[in-house]
């Protein structure tokens, strides 16, 4: 008797040392780019961010070293529920590690929620809401690219001392053009600016030439676009067509080089926007989109939120690496992100801060005009480098609960 | 709340502007749901394939504005013309599900094929250099372009009210919706009639897809956004009314301006709101006949 259940003992111990063995070196990743594959942030995010994870991971190299990663991709149609329930389901039955992308800032963050309860890892670089870091930040969450603080302090500051101290917005009807609106404001009366007024609209109009007509007779000197993609291309192009732009300058307060391209150099020339990334910053930069746009639709080079799902993707990676195996636990994962320093070719150098804050510098870019672009996607002139611990919410200001001690 | 009245006559303006495109799409849906009794759903699909048929002829073969507005129209009509002998034409007995069903896959397989090769951020078009600029109207600044949309989907809708309502070849067509086979024995060809109607209708929608071109972006959805409203727009007109759908076209643009100035979050749904009060107090809508 007594050798029979010193046997089943071992047996037992035999199998769970083998499975600790097995959680500490599995090398099994998911990786899920939630985007939007249809719609009107297609092009600046999309496929391309699909794309830009698979990059990240070929470049990581840890397939040569015996790792399993999959990347695969969902559409979450600008609908939250639709977004948080493909999440879910993610997390439930295909065994998900980590959620990239996820450009909407409402669905953004219907999604950071599921992440949080799923125990996941979650690197926002589609979305906008500085929500993301702030009242809604999670121990699950590093928000990479950009967001409307960084947006609003670059764009709002420079215009607002370069003397356009009125401001009426057009303003996104969701989460994204609310928290937009809220920071640029914050960052113009800080300048010295004041808000005349603003109008909702809904998001992906085609006609915003009766929301231009009420920017116009405001009388404000600056017209704030708080919206994106489709959106902000359209009501550039209709307020030249008013003739608005040239009584009052046009702020595109989120403009991505898809963007440029849909609106035309003639009239995007000269507005000035904020963005963290653009393709032709260095030879690192250069060649990582030379790679990129080899194999992307259109032979489009990455944009700024691309970029981002690249950069953090790679990150993860490399966390995943130095703990040796992925742990299966999200905020453990990352936890140690926050600790590592990040570097990678497109953004450089920086740091994830406490709040899930991923800071690098940003840039005052301008469009350039017809005469000045030389190749095709030729588009931007920097116009001023603001540095990574300016460019973002500064940590004492932050809401977030995880920095209260 | 006081008004001001410059700020309201710029938004009544700009809703004549909507109401111009609502009318050109609703009078093709009427024409052909009143002559082949199918609800084309593919129409916004094909309204955005004038806008890109009108994009290719200027970037692929040089060809500008003006002849796009005649060319694009015809081609579309003639793949349209396609696409009701090889499919429409096979359920046109069945009931009216059957052809909703199968123009709203067509639709989506088109606005698929045209997204998954031109993505969906949207290509320019350059407005035509003769209608460049504006006019200065004190109240608000017209843009020539706007303007000229108008005046040209105006007289566009009277003229096909006209071939409808007050030509021979519209009596045999609308002798042909009516009685198809009496029509027949006379000798003439209803099956080409019908053909040649879907084509007309659209064509219109082709129509409007080259004027709207230079207003919004050649983007792959641009149709399905529009669609909606205009189906609520032919729903209040009354389904099949040709006067009614171009009536209604015009007015559902101004009441959305002014919805605009007073306010502008309602300006989506207030089309929908008069839909279900218009179906509520008189179900075949304004001018629609009872059947």
């Amino acid at each position: 008797m007594s050798k029979v259940i010193t046997r089943l003992l071992l047996g037992t111990a035999i199998a769970a040392a083998t499975v600790t063995a097995a959680a500490a070196q599995d090398k099994n990743v998911k990786i899920g780019v939630l985007t939007d594959l249809s719609g009107i942030y297609a092009d600046l995010a999309g496929p391309g961010s699909t794309l830009a994870a698979q990059m990240a991971v070929e470049d990581s190299g840890l397939k040569a070293k015996g790792w399993t990663i999959d990347v695969i991709s969902g559409d979450h149609q600008h609908k939250p529920d639709i977004g948080a329930n493909l999440a879910r389901q993610w997390f439930d039955r295909e065994k998900m590690d980590m959620i990239t992308d996820v450009p909407n800032s409402g669905v953004a963050l219907a999604v950071n929620n599921v992440v949080k309860e799923k125990n996941g890892v979650y690197i926002n670089s589609g979305g906008g809401t500085s929500d993301l870091t702030n009242a809604q930040c999670t121990p699950n969450t590093i928000h990479w690219t950009y967001d409307t603080y960084n947006l609003a302090y670059g764009t709002g500051t420079a215009l607002t001392k370069a003397g356009g101290d009125s401001w009426f917005f057009l303003t996104a009807d969701y989460a994204f053009g609310a928290a937009l609106e809220r920071d640029t404001t914050n960052a113009l009366k800080a300048a010295g600016g004041k808000v005349t007024g603003s109008v909702k609209h809904p998001l992906n109009s085609s006609d915003f030439s009766s929301f231009l007509l009420q920017a116009q007779s405001s009388g404000a000197k600056v017209i704030g676009l708080a919206n994106a993609g489709g959106d902000t291309s359209t009501s550039i192009k209709q307020a030249a067509e008013f003739g608005i732009s040239k009584s009052q300058k046009m702020a595109a307060l989120l403009l991505f080089l898809t963007d440029v391209k849909s609106i035309g150099l003639d009239l995007a020339q000269g507005l000035s926007f904020t963005e963290t990334f653009y393709w032709d910053m260095n030879d690192g930069t250069r060649e990582f989109s030379k790679r990129f746009s080899a194999r992307s639709k259109g032979a489009a080079p990455p944009t700024m939120v691309q970029a981002g799902v690249y950069s953090g993707t790679l990150h993860y990676l490399k966390a995943l690496e130095a703990l040796g195996g992925n742990p299966h636990d999200g905020a453990k994962v990352v936890a140690k992100m926050k600790d590592m320093p990040t570097d990678d070719a497109l953004f450089g150098k920086g740091s994830i801060q406490p709040n899930g804050r991923k800071i690098h510098p940003a840039y005052l870019f301008e469009v350039k005009k017809p005469s000045e672009s030389k190749t095709p996607w030729d588009y931007y002139k920097l116009v001023a480098t603001i540095p990574a611990d300016q460019a973002f919410t500064p940590l004492d200001k932050s809401t977030c609960s995880l920095l209260k001690k | 709340m006081s008004i001001n009245l410059q700020a309201l006559s710029a938004q009544l303006l700009v809703g004549l502007i909507n109401g111009s495109f609502y009318a050109l799409l609703s009078l093709g849906l009427a024409v052909i749901f009143g002559m082949l009794n199918i609800i084309n759903f593919a129409h916004g699909a094909l309204y955005m394939m004038g806008a890109f048929v009108a994009y290719f002829l200027l970037n692929l073969a040089g060809i500008g504005y003006w002849p796009a507005l005649f060319l694009a129209p015809i081609i579309v009509g003639i793949f349209g013309m396609i696409l009701e002998r090889t499919m429409l034409q096979w359920i046109a007995n069945l009931d009216h599900l059957y052809g909703l069903l199968l123009t709203f896959g067509l639709a989506l397989i088109i606005q698929g094929v045209f997204q998954n090769y031109f993505g969906s951020s949207g290509l320019p078009y350059a407005i035509p250099d003769a209608l460049k600029g504006g006019v200065n109207l004190g109240f608000m600044f017209l843009p020539i372009y706007r303007g000229w949309v108008v005046i040209f989907s105006l007289v566009i809708c009277i003229a096909t009210w006209f071939l409808i309502e007050r030509t021979r070849l519209g009596a045999y067509l609308r002798a042909a919706t009516e009685n198809p086979t009496l029509v027949r024995a006379f000798g003439i060809n209803v099956p080409l009639m019908i053909t040649l109607t879907y084509g007309l209708g659209v064509g219109l929608a082709a129509l409007a897809g080259v004027l709207s071109a230079p207003i919004n972006q050649v983007r792959p959805l641009m149709g399905a956004d529009l669609i909606i409203v205009v189906f609520a727009v032919v729903v209040i007109g009354g389904m099949g009314s040709i006067m009614g759908s171009i009536i209604t076209g015009f007015t559902l643009g101004i009441i959305e301006g002014l919805t605009k100035y007073f306010y502008p979050e309602a300006s989506n749904t207030v089309v929908f709101v008069l839909m279900v009060l218009v179906l509520l107090v008189k179900p075949s809508g304004l001018t629609g006949r009872t059947t």
